[in-house]
Parts: C-alpha cells; structure tokens; sequence
C-alpha cells in the first residue's frame, strides 16, 4: 500500500518507520529545511522536502495513487487543507488527521476528513481509565462523522470473553474484532477464535455500543466483591 | 451590518477602519495585542486580542447574529480553517478567505467559499497594465 504522510515531528517520523519495517510505501512530507536534513540520510528516497498543503508536493509525491494521506504536522490547519485538497484534487485516497486542539475534531467531521486522532483526547481517556481500573476501552482513532470508533483493550484474566469464542459473545450490531496481538503474534481474528488473557484487542464499534461492549469485555468490579 | 475580521494586518486593518468609518459594527480579531495599533487612536469597532484571544471569547463574539466573517491572516491555511469553521458552526451566512495560493483558492472556490486571492489579482493588474 502507497501511504503519504505530511508532518517529520516524532509522529511522522515514527509513523514512516514503523510503515517502512511492515513492507509499506510510504513517503514523508516536510517542510522544514533542517528537519528534512536531519531526517534525509536515514530515510533516503522515502522523504520529500517541500509543503504538503500544496498542489505542487502532493503531486510531486504522487498523491494520485496514495491509497491514504495522513496529515500529522503540529498545526491543525495544515492538516485539514492537505486533507481536503487530497480529496478534491486526487482519486479519493483515505485521510486521516491529527488534531491539536480537541474543538477542531468536530469541526474535521464536518468537512470531509475520514478519521481523526487526537493526542489529548487519547491522553485523557487513558488518565481516566487509569482512575476506573477494570474499564481500559482506549479510542485510537475516530472514524467520519465521530459515530464509529476502533478502540483498543486488553483482556484481563478476569474478564467474561476469556476462552470464548468470538462467534459466541452476544455484540453489539455491527461490532467487528479486527485484530489480536497475542506476544509476538498478530491475529486476524475469525469468529472461531479464541480470546485468550492477556490478549490486546482491536475493536470496531459504533459509539453508542461502546458502554454495552464495554460490560462484555470487562470484568465488572461489581461481580468481583460477589466472587 | 455586522462584520467580524480575523487578522488585523495590512488588509484587516484598513477594512476594518473602512467599514467602521461607514457605520458598520465592526470586531476585530487577532492573536497578536500589538496588530491592533494599526487601528488607529479612533477605531469604533470592537477588538478580541492578545490575552482575550481565546476559545471561549471567540465562540462569544458569534452569539450575536453576524452578516459575515472575514478572514485575513497572513495564512492561507488558517484562513481557510477559520472561514469554514465559522461559517458551519455559527451559520453564519458569508465567510470571505483571502487566499495567497491560486490553486487554493480556486479549489475552495468550488466547495462554496467566497476566496479572495491576491495573486490572481495582482497578475491581472500586471498584465492589464503591459497590455498583453
């Protein structure tokens, strides 16, 4: 898959790194002359020095067979002109976006942008979670219209779904397990898997299930003073 | 009418100046305190600056009803954010952006936005004034 991502800071860069070891294309935007140089020896023929908001670098880049354009960079409004202009002026390529100031995330759903990630959202629903300590369901990343989300959580010893099958839990319409890192092992999950503790799961779930999926997955401390 | 300006430039400033002078109500936006001495000593309008400039002060401003938002930074991008924002989450009937790049400009142009850009212009003019 061709992936382009706008933005050298520390998620850019890593975001490259990690898509180059999993085999992807990818080519990093920056527009910073002294960053691009410090990055260019080890990245090579993967970054492009110029701005990412214009016609020019993306089609430079060529953005017109990038099946994703992921924008970055520490400004917002940077991240939704490439965004937008990725979908107007090239064959509809996925994006996604950051989001620095969580009013902005709103305001990205209405305007086209396919998902968002927002480092502070994230942050706080980890501190929050740190406070609720059986209740890990992180959001990793909000998909269009901020109905839909992929979440993240692993499996404690304790909870219900451990050594069932996924065909066997009773989810939520439309809830979909799209990945289990067992160790070192990826799964791609089928519905005669099973969950096994410790298991870190990714989850598509629309919104409005997250609490229901939430009392499916965790054990509940209520239950646990009953024990 | 009511006109809200964001940047108080070169531009924002004297359009504000202009549109004040004609009766309009007219608030003025800007990150940066010092922009606002561009107004000059008798400006009538309203001004949201420096310390004031933030989220909560701005979302004010919009409660009263407002013909149109103008956005002038000195960024494309910022204008085009603010231009959009405004516009769908207060409703507020027209956003003008001034946008530098005619490739941006005319992109969102097409989504709906009244784009001002002073490159085509300036091209225009140049090329009016060699005849060709």
């Amino acid at each position: 898959m061709y992936i382009i991502i706008v933005g050298g800071g520390k998620v850019g860069y890593q975001l490259t790194k990690l898509l180059l070891s999993q085999g992807h294309e990818v080519m990093l935007i920056e527009k910073d002359r002294n960053k691009f140089a410090s990055l260019v020896d080890e990245l090579g023929d993967s970054i492009l020095y110029g701005d990412g908001s214009t016609m020019e670098t993306l089609t430079e880049a060529g953005a017109n067979r990038a099946e994703a354009i992921v924008a970055v960079t520490g400004h917002d409004e940077d991240n939704l002109v490439i965004c937008q202009l990725s979908k107007m002026m090239f064959f509809g390529p996925r994006t996604i976006a950051r989001v620095n100031n969580p009013r902005n995330e709103e305001t990205f759903w209405g305007l086209g942008i396919d998902a968002t990630v927002s480092a502070t959202r994230l942050i706080n629903a980890l501190i929050q979670e740190q406070v609720k300590a059986h209740d890990m369901l992180i959001p990793l990343l909000t998909i269009r219209g901020g109905d839909v989300e992929i979440v993240q959580t692993s499996l404690s010893p304790s909870s219900p779904v451990v050594n069932k099958k996924i065909k066997d839990l009773v989810l939520p319409k439309g809830t979909l397990f799209i990945s289990i890192n067992r160790g070192e092992e990826v799964i791609i999950p089928r519905g005669d898997t099973d969950l096994r503790e410790d298991d870190q799961v990714l989850v598509l779930v629309r919104k409005a299930h997250e609490a229901v999926l939430r009392q499916i997955l965790m054990a509940p401390a209520t239950d646990r003073k009953h024990a | 009418m009511r006109a809200v300006i964001l940047g108080c430039g070169k531009l924002g400033s004297r359009l504000a100046r202009k549109l004040a002078a004609a009766g309009h109500q007219i608030v003025v936006m800007d990150r940066d305190q010092e922009a606002l001495k561009q107004l000059g000593e008798n400006f009538k309008g309203e001004t949201l600056a420096g310390r004031a400039y933030i989220e909560e002060n701005i979302q004010r401003i919009f409660e009263e009803k407002t013909d149109v938002f103008i956005a002038v930074t000195d960024k494309d991008n910022v204008n085009i954010m603010f231009a959009q924002w405004i516009k769908n989450k207060f409703k507020v009937p027209r956003a003008i952006a001034r946008i530098y790049d005619p490739i941006l400009a005319g992109s969102y142009r097409d989504l709906g936005l009244e784009t001002v850009c002073p490159t085509n212009m300036a091209l225009e003019a140049i090329q009016s004034m060699l005849k060709v």
